[in-house]
């Protein structure tokens, strides 16, 4: 499926696609849940709903489409695009195909931060539990850079030691809070460690939107340079990328995009994992091409996943990261199968 | 007329220097090897000349520019770099590979344009490499691997081609392909070639002149036949060796004599 390099016109033709399949799976997912609503007057009142004067579904159908599922499908969208994104970007920098976007404890330090959130009682005010978490993310950014440097380099093998360390300690530390939680915390916990989309209010889906969209402007931007560092990170000097310059800025932003999305999400595995290889399995190494094809078509399987999620056991809810790896997996087994790496 | 030129290089990567007072020229369209025993200093030079590290003292010019206050684009669009292999994690076609020659020609937004494709198709054909265009890098055999990495070089189109030990994991006769197909290069394009490498007999017969570097410094200079003797070898190598005439080319030949092997 490979067909030919990488051109711009193949770049738009590719995500307008993925984009297309966004879109409808986002469609979908609105019209199903616990309520049924009409599939024509739910379409028509999303087309036309917001105009001023139009009659069409009745005030509560409006509400749970406008207020209740759009935002959540919204909200999905951006958290799988931005797992995809930086899981596509570590991978490429530390030229390791387990990386994902938890792989430097960034996970565990805004897990930390939220299960701490959680039994103190953070939930009641507005970013309690996101911005603790997002506080505890941060931290470990600066102390997993912090540990891996050594004479002002950042080689990838202590960088990814220095987050394996980290993620060990800090499980160890929610292990120990678990520990010391009472029952109705220790669901909240759970759901928060397996992710959950419910959480998100609207000023956190549009942060959550705003770095996605800065990050991605920022890993496009350094996407050839990326290229190169994959085939080595002396071929890309000797082919004239500023490669510490290069590494600093994609390493910060993919960092940054992942703190955000599971400061409000939860730790949701799987898909900064497996979209990347599936992209690259389908559509080549070149990450300008990679990025916006797996931001695209991870916001739509976590969408989906998500719409699985609050469906299929509905009224109750299951974790959304239940379902990514239950149906990530499988499908990424075929396309292993199918095609050696 | 000189294209590079180095004027009393030293380089320390701690304490002790591992390249000192290092001078010498390379003449436009030369072939020019550097031969040297392990920890010589032969990989260090080759980084200097590329721009991956830089001399503590000293200065380097390629065509009259100093490479110190050249960016990094614009020496990869003065000096390419075939290395000794190249494995990668995430495969690339070897389009895409050849098709990497052009980023330092690009902007950092720049998507390659027909012009560029149509160079890297020239590059591909000249290293036979175009029937390969759409295989993943990894599918390849060494030597076909080492073809597609002299046609990323040249599609950067640089006035000087560096190699580093480029033909360590080939077999004879690809060893021989591929040095046929540099020195075609080399002559066809006047293309200037550095070649470092561990292979005195190879050097011997595709060098015009040959570098022979020991800890850190220029031991000799010159023709092949001129280096490539008895003593310099032995000296500089510190084992005993023999140094015949190749009864066909009448080159330099050098034959390692182990004692122990020879029961003597």
């Amino acid at each position: 499926m490979t067909q030919g390099p990488v051109t711009l016109p193949r770049v738009l033709r590719i995500s307008l696609s993925l984009l297309l399949v966004l879109l409808a799976v986002s469609v979908i997912s609105i019209l199903v849940g616990s309520t049924k609503i009409g599939t024509l007057p739910a379409i028509k009142e999303l087309l036309y709903g917001w105009q001023d004067g139009y009659v069409g579904l009745a005030p509560e159908e409006r509400t749970i489409i406008f207020s209740i599922r759009l935002p959540r499908v919204i909200f999905a969208g951006i958290v799988g695009a931005s797992l995809s994104l930086a899981g596509v970007v570590f991978q490429g920098l530390l030229r390791n195909p387990l990386a994902d976007p938890y792989i430097l404890g960034i996970s565990g330090g805004a897990a930390v931060g939220a299960v701490i959130g959680i039994i103190a009682g953070a939930g009641a005010i507005p970013f309690g539990i996101s911005g603790l978490a997002f506080a505890g993310s941060l931290l470990t950014i600066v102390l997993v850079f912090g540990v891996a440097k050594t004479k002002g380099e950042m080689p990838s093998n202590t960088l990814l030691l220095a987050g394996v360390i980290v993620n060990a300690f800090f499980t160890a530390v929610i292990m120990f809070l678990i520990s010391t939680s009472s029952q109705t915390q220790l669901r909240s916990v759970m759901f928060w460690l397996m992710g959950d989309l419910s959480l998100a209010e609207g000023k956190e889906i549009l942060l959550t939107g705003l770095f996605l969209a800065a990050g991605f402007i920022v890993c496009f931007r350094y996407a050839k340079g990326l290229n190169l560092i994959v085939t080595g990170e002396e071929t890309a000097m000797q082919l004239g990328v500023d490669v510490e310059r290069t590494r600093k800025v994609l390493l910060v932003a993919a960092s940054l995009v992942t703190a955000v999305a599971v400061s409000v999400s939860g730790t949701i595995g799987f898909v900064g994992l497996i979209i990347p290889h599936m992209m690259r399995m389908l559509l080549g190494s070149d990450h300008r091409l990679l990025l916006p094809a797996s931001m695209l078509f991870g916001g739509a399987f976590l969408v989906a996943a998500d719409t699985i999620a609050r469906t299929v056991a509905a009224p109750s809810e299951l974790p959304v990261g239940v379902i990514t790896a239950l149906c990530g997996a499988p499908y990424f087994i075929y396309l292993l199968r199918r095609k050696t790496l | 007329m000189s294209i590079l030129r180095l004027e009393k290089i030293g380089f320390k990567y701690v304490e002790d220097w591992t390249l000192k007072d290092i001078s010498f020229e390379v003449l436009k369209g030369e072939f020019m090897g550097v031969l040297g025993p392990n920890g010589s200093g032969k990989t260090t030079l080759l980084k200097l000349i590329d721009g991956i590290l830089r001399p503590r003292e000293g200065g380097l010019w390629i065509d009259g520019l100093a490479v110190a206050e050249m960016k990094r684009a614009a020496l990869a669009r003065l000096v390419a770099v075939v290395p000794q292999d190249s494995q990668m994690v995430f495969p690339f076609t070897v389009q895409e590979i050849v098709l990497m020659g052009r980023v330092p020609h690009l902007g950092q937004w720049r998507f390659e344009g027909e012009r560029d494709f149509e160079i890297a198709r020239e590059a591909m054909e000249m290293t036979d490499t175009w029937s390969l265009a759409a295989r993943g890098m990894n599918a390849l055999s060494g030597g076909e691997r080492q073809r597609v990495l002299i046609a990323r070089a040249l599609a950067q189109q640089p006035r000087i081609l560096l190699l580093d030990e480029p033909t360590a994991f080939l077999d004879i006769r690809h060893q021989i392909d591929f040095f046929d197909l540099i020195r075609r290069l080399n002559r066809e394009q006047a293309l200037t070639v550095v070649a470092v490498t561990h292979d005195i007999n190879l050097a011997s017969l595709y060098c015009d002149r040959i570098i022979l570097l020991n800890e850190g410094r220029i031991h000799c200079m010159g023709e092949p036949a001129k280096v490539i003797t008895v003593s310099h070898i032995q000296d500089v190598y510190k084992t005993p060796v023999s140094v015949d005439r190749n009864p066909v080319t009448g080159l330099p030949m050098v034959t390692p004599l182990s004692s122990t092997a020879m029961n003597l």
